[in-house]
């Protein structure tokens, strides 16, 4: 069971309501497409990744970026037990999208970056530790159902 | 493997960063040592809490390496070799750690940066500072 403290419950909940999901979901997912090119090897049905501009401005991308986005709302919802809520979503990505889990870190950093570069000094250091805690919290449950 | 585009950015983004760098520096580390507690366990000696005059300068050390490197990237290893055997035998600082640091680094210039901090200068940062981190832990073993 993660402890959280009051402070980082309430962060958490404040950045995620005050979150563009439109914008930060499909910048979230092309930085990292960009950042970590190796990446782009699970999305080859998503057309035109050629290069930084392709990329940002493909619509595929885009939407799966608010997709993804939104998949974490449910562990917004259920802090006292991302484990169980992620459970199904970590078969789906270990045993059909076949996702090397190391990704889901690269995809988590990017996510702070965008969010960073969107609060700016609001993102203070100990909102990112927040923030970042409960990413780390995700990216492991995302990763537990792996054998 | 940087192009001269992107080492043209980067030089550009830490020369902006010389005049600020106690502040960019000190919020570098206090982000890293929030973010990943385990980085404390290096800094015992020091005053490690927010505004404290030992992170600003200890920041401060970290950035202008970095932004000095920046200027001629190519001659990173004959700039770094001091630096090198500072880290290999008497900080030995596990390798592990730069990666945290190049992280909170990332995130700050973000925080700075906002918009300008886009994908590519991302990508491109990201690969300096890895080069950069490579590099200092070349003469560990």
């Amino acid at each position: 069971m993660v402890e959280w403290t009051d402070f980082e419950r309430a962060t958490i909940q404040s950045v995620f309501e005050k979150m563009d999901y439109d914008d930060v979901g499909p910048a979230a997912l092309s930085r990292c497409l960009v950042v970590y090119p190796w990446t782009q090897r699970y999305f080859g049905n998503f057309g035109n990744l050629y290069n930084a501009a392709a990329i940002q401005g493909n619509p595929m991308v885009a939407a799966h970026g608010k997709t993804v986005l939104h998949g974490l709302d449910r562990a917004v919802k259920n802090m006292d037990d991302i484990k169980a809520t992620y459970a199904e979503l970590s078969v789906l990505h270990s045993e059909k999208l076949r996702v090397d889990p190391d990704n889901f870190r690269l995809l988590a950093d990017c996510l702070t970056i965008v969010v960073a570069a969107r609060m700016g000094a609001d993102f203070t250091a100990d909102v990112q530790g927040a923030f970042q805690k409960f990413l780390a919290v995700v990216v492991s449950s995302l990763g537990r159902q792996y054998h | 493997m940087l192009t001269k585009h992107e080492k043209e950015l980067i030089a550009k983004i830490w020369d902006k960063m010389i005049p600020v760098a106690s502040d960019i520096g000190a919020e570098c580390l206090l982000r890293m040592m929030t973010t990943f507690p385990g980085t404390k366990t290096y800094f015992a000696h020091l005053d490690i809490r927010p505004g404290s005059p030992h992170l600003r300068s200890h920041g401060k050390k970290i950035v202008l390496a970095i932004a000095e490197c920046s200027k001629d990237i190519s001659s990173m290893m004959v700039t770094l070799a001091p630096l090198q055997t500072l880290h290999a035998y008497k900080l030995r600082i596990d390798p592990c750690n730069f990666k945290l640091l190049c992280h909170c680094i990332l995130v700050t210039l973000a925080a700075h940066m906002g918009d300008e901090f886009n994908p590519v200068a991302h990508a491109a940062m990201d690969k300096y500072l890895s080069a950069f981190a490579a590099v200092l832990a070349e003469k560990y073993r």
